[in-house]
């Protein structure tokens, strides 16, 4: 197989377990280039231990990880906790595991939106600059794939809708496969191709609107989480993720970047982003 | 005044420890490991007692001991049913008291026990220089190497290692660093005060840091002048050296305190006309 044909990463049958506790059971999980999965689940579903393993943080209790060769991963923890009593500048923490200049360090910031900040001290930023520098940091590294844990945790609604912009357009711009891990329902960016809804295995995934109506989603989540999706629908005019398309998109969705990435045409078992979109229940 | 030889020593003894406390002491502040740095000075007498039993030298004794002690918390760590500071405060006790049984046990030696838990540091040997300074050199260049690896995992352990950081050889490498400058600091400031070295130059230097490294300096420096107060002071009114260095390093403290907040204010007074 080629690079191009194969995932970024893919986890295959993947267990793990914490002492006598298994969290997470034969879970199979990939993410493509250019696509946005999200991975959402209730808390203690193994969300966060499934992206550990994905990352490479954790090894899995059995199982099997592959990630592409070379394939550098940008990983945008959900906290970052700064002590009062380290100094840390918002340069020193880009720049914490590889160097930058400081005009790199400029450039990325500005395209998160949060310029002016290369002196700031990390612990006088509010959540949403915080992230937004996370963000930068991961970028730095130019990732292949973007892993971005409850990126919007600690930011307010219109923060959040920001983000959730802000993420679309760097996969636009960058062409990188991005996975989320939300555990918010109810907020799940339109941009998103895919939404794999764990509870400790896999119970469904699917487009956004699919998902919500999912029988195992609605048993795991209740009813009344079912009108959850699509509260958030792109309201402004880029040109590159039409709101519409996506909200509406019953596998329907075109990104301009997704045909870029030849991996519609892989080998057996894998199929594009369209087609992936479609498939609904796995268990 | 001619300045005695012991006094020279003892003024040697306590910069050359300053200068390694410093930096060390800010990863053990940064890393909240102040009760890791107490019960590993603790362990250091069973170390004492060994040295004693084993007849080697003592410094060697303490290293091991420490050495050793650290390796256990390191393992222990990996396991998650006890917390941590459980687990120090079991063990370090613990040590404490075999090396207490076991000194008075070999009842026929008399040891110095006071020197031990306080520091003697007027009775600071050339030979102790030399393992204050050699061992001292050798724990800078060490930090130094690992400098970059033991910040990145300080800041969040799982992104360094998402980023491909060694996390467990930068703790273990930190860790062993310091059971060596425990077993350097013995003589100068005993069991009981070893940690105030790291941790108060370190605080102090935090109002007036910009930078990780800006800190390590100025730790380094605050250590230094702790060191030479401490013992004008104690050479003036005759108080024993090791306490009156941490008198003196907590006054600073109380000083960087007082300039920080004085700074703050004229800031705020400021701002308006800025």
């Amino acid at each position: 197989m080629t690079n191009e044909s194969r995932p970024l990463v893919a986890a295959t049958g993947v267990c793990k377990n914490f002492g006598p506790r298994e969290v997470l059971h034969d879970v199979d999980i990939q993410v493509w280039p250019g696509e946005i999965v999200a991975l959402i689940g209730p808390n203690g579903s193994g969300k966060s231990t499934l992206a550990r393993i994905l990352l490479g943080i954790l090894a899995p209790t059995a199982g099997t990880v592959t990630r592409r060769p070379g394939l550098r991963v940008g990983y945008v923890p959900q906290q970052l906790p700064i002590d009062d009593v380290l100094p840390l500048a918002v340069s020193r923490l880009l720049t914490l595991t590889a160097r930058a200049s400081r005009d790199r360090m400029t450039q990325v910031l500005a395209e998160v939106g949060a310029p002016n900040l290369l002196d700031e001290a990390a612990i006088n930023l509010s959540g949403g600059e915080l992230q937004r520098v996370l963000i930068a940091r991961a970028l730095l590294r130019d990732p292949g794939l973007l892993v971005l844990d409850e990126p919007t945790a600690n930011v307010d609604f219109n923060g959040q809708i920001e983000l959730f912009d802000l993420i679309g357009r760097i996969r636009t711009n960058r062409g990188c496969g991005v996975l989320t891990i939300s555990h918010d329902l109810h907020l799940v960016m339109a941009a998103t191709d895919r939404v794999v809804c764990l509870n400790h295995h896999i119970c469904c995934e699917g487009v956004p609107g699919t998902v919500s109506k999912h029988p195992a989603y609605l048993q795991i989540f209740g009813p009344h989480a079912a009108p959850a999706f699509g509260v958030y629908t792109h309201e402004h005019d880029h040109e590159h993720t039409l709101g519409g398309a996506v909200a509406a998109g019953r596998g329907g969705h075109d990104h301009g970047h997704s045909h870029q990435h030849p991996h519609a045409d892989a080998g057996p078992g894998t199929a594009g982003s369209g087609d992936r979109a479609g498939k609904t229940a796995r268990k | 005044m001619i300045l005695e030889s012991f006094l020279l020593y003892a003024l040697l003894g306590g910069l050359g420890l300053a200068f390694v406390a410093g930096p060390l002491g800010c990863f053990v502040v940064w890393r909240r490991m102040a009760y890791f740095g107490d019960s590993l000075a603790h362990s250091a007498l069973l170390g004492v007692a060994l040295g004693f039993l084993l007849s080697i030298d003592v410094t060697f004794g303490i290293a091991g001991t420490c050495v050793v002690f650290a390796l256990a918390i390191v393992g222990l760590q990996q396991q998650r049913r006890i917390a941590t500071d459980t687990l120090l405060g079991i063990l370090s006790h613990t040590a404490l008291s075999i090396g207490l049984v076991a000194l008075s046990l070999m009842g026929s030696l008399r040891v110095d026990l006071f020197g031990y838990l306080f520091g003697d540091i007027l009775s600071v040997t050339p030979q102790d220089l030399t393992v204050i300074y050699g061992g001292g050199a050798l724990a800078l260049i060490v930090l130094a190497v690992i400098w970059r690896d033991l910040l990145a995992v300080t800041v969040h352990e799982e992104l360094a290692r998402a980023e491909g950081v060694a996390v467990f050889r930068a703790r273990l490498v930190f860790t062993l660093l310091l059971a060596v400058v425990v077993a350097i600091s013995m003589k100068v400031m005993g069991i009981l005060l070893i940690t105030s070295m790291l941790i108060i130059p370190a605080a102090t230097a935090r109002r007036f840091a910009r930078t990780p490294e800006s800190m390590a300096l100025l730790a380094a420096a605050a250590g230094v002048l702790a060191v030479v107060l401490g013992l004008t002071a104690s050479l003036r009114w005759d108080t024993p050296s090791g306490p009156s260095v941490v008198v003196a390093a907590f006054s600073l403290f109380l000083l960087s305190l007082g300039l920080a907040a004085l700074r703050e204010r004229v800031h705020i007074h400021r701002a308006p006309h800025t």
